[in-house]
């Protein structure tokens, strides 16, 4: 048996020090993606409300894109992640 | 067909007839051959080595992979290709076996088919990728029927487009049964 080392997080770039910008994760339109299958996405990715995922969505289709999430940029890259796995264009941004 | 409905338990059940089930397995077979990771058949160590070792990936050139396993940053090169490279195979991996659970459960001769809350989470994005690929194929605008009905009577696109405005109705029942 071993001990396993005390630090489990590993070093990233995020973690060097940045001037204090948030990131975000934006979700941006396309053709294909249905209009409820992306609210439905919101819902059950984020856990918002029905309004607030409708509300997204129609920003995304309308504007072009919209910020659906904000935080660490870990986090931020976890999202995107999560919904490239249900096939929405979805990147990471510092504002 | 007979649209998807919620069962007790969060499941969805539906109706597909023989050809539309033969219709979805050859599209979903098709997208998993697409994506199916070329690191899969090596072994753990390899997979380690080249994680360790390879530079940032590359957006695919297929315009249906890259719209299948996206950049994860914009205007940024290299924070893609980090990303990609950190991710891209879990995708693939995800995507493949979202696809082989809907394989899986798709009644051989069509019929009743019965889906498991985690089957129907499969379904909902397996489909979606084929919808995605199909539709990049095609080159489809959000008018899409405009671009059908466009369509010469002859040109061999036209059943593409309404495989296409298919799979779009077969999505949209089941986002409907899942809510």
């Amino acid at each position: 048996m071993s001990v396993a080392p005390a630090e489990v997080d590993l070093p990233r770039s995020a973690d060097k020090p940045t001037p204090d910008k948030p990131w975000v994760t934006i979700v941006w339109n396309d053709p294909i993606n249905l209009m409820d299958y992306v609210t439905y996405v919101f819902q059950h990715v984020f856990g918002y409300p029905k309004k607030k995922a409708e509300k997204l969505m129609l920003d995304v289709h309308h504007k072009g894109k919209a910020v659906v999430a904000s935080g660490v940029r870990e986090a931020m890259e976890h999202n995107v992640e999560v919904l490239h796995g249900y096939g929405l264009w979805a990147t990471v941004h510092q504002d | 067909m007979e649209p998807f409905r919620s069962t007790r338990g969060g499941g969805v059940k539906a109706v597909l007839a023989a050809a539309e089930a033969s219709l979805l397995r050859s599209l979903v077979s098709q997208i998993m051959d697409l994506i199916e990771p070329e690191a899969a058949r090596a072994t753990d160590l390899d997979e380690l080595e080249a994680l360790l070792t390879a530079p940032a990936a590359e957006t695919p050139s297929d315009p249906v992979l890259a719209r299948l396993l996206p950049d994860g940053y914009r205007d940024d090169p290299d924070a893609a290709g980090e990303f990609r490279k950190y991710t891209e195979l879990a995708l693939r991996a995800a995507k493949h076996e979202n696809a082989q659970m809907m394989l899986d459960s798709l009644p051989e001769e069509g019929g009743k088919l019965q889906l498991t809350p985690d089957q129907a989470q499969a379904w909902l994005r397996a489909l979606n990728d084929v919808r995605l690929a199909l539709g990049t194929k095609l080159g489809v605008s959000e008018d899409f029927e405009e671009q059908w009905d466009g369509l010469a009577q002859k040109d061999p696109r036209r059943t593409a487009f309404e495989v296409y405005a298919w799979l779009g109705a077969v999505q949209e029942s089941l986002v409907r049964a899942l809510w």
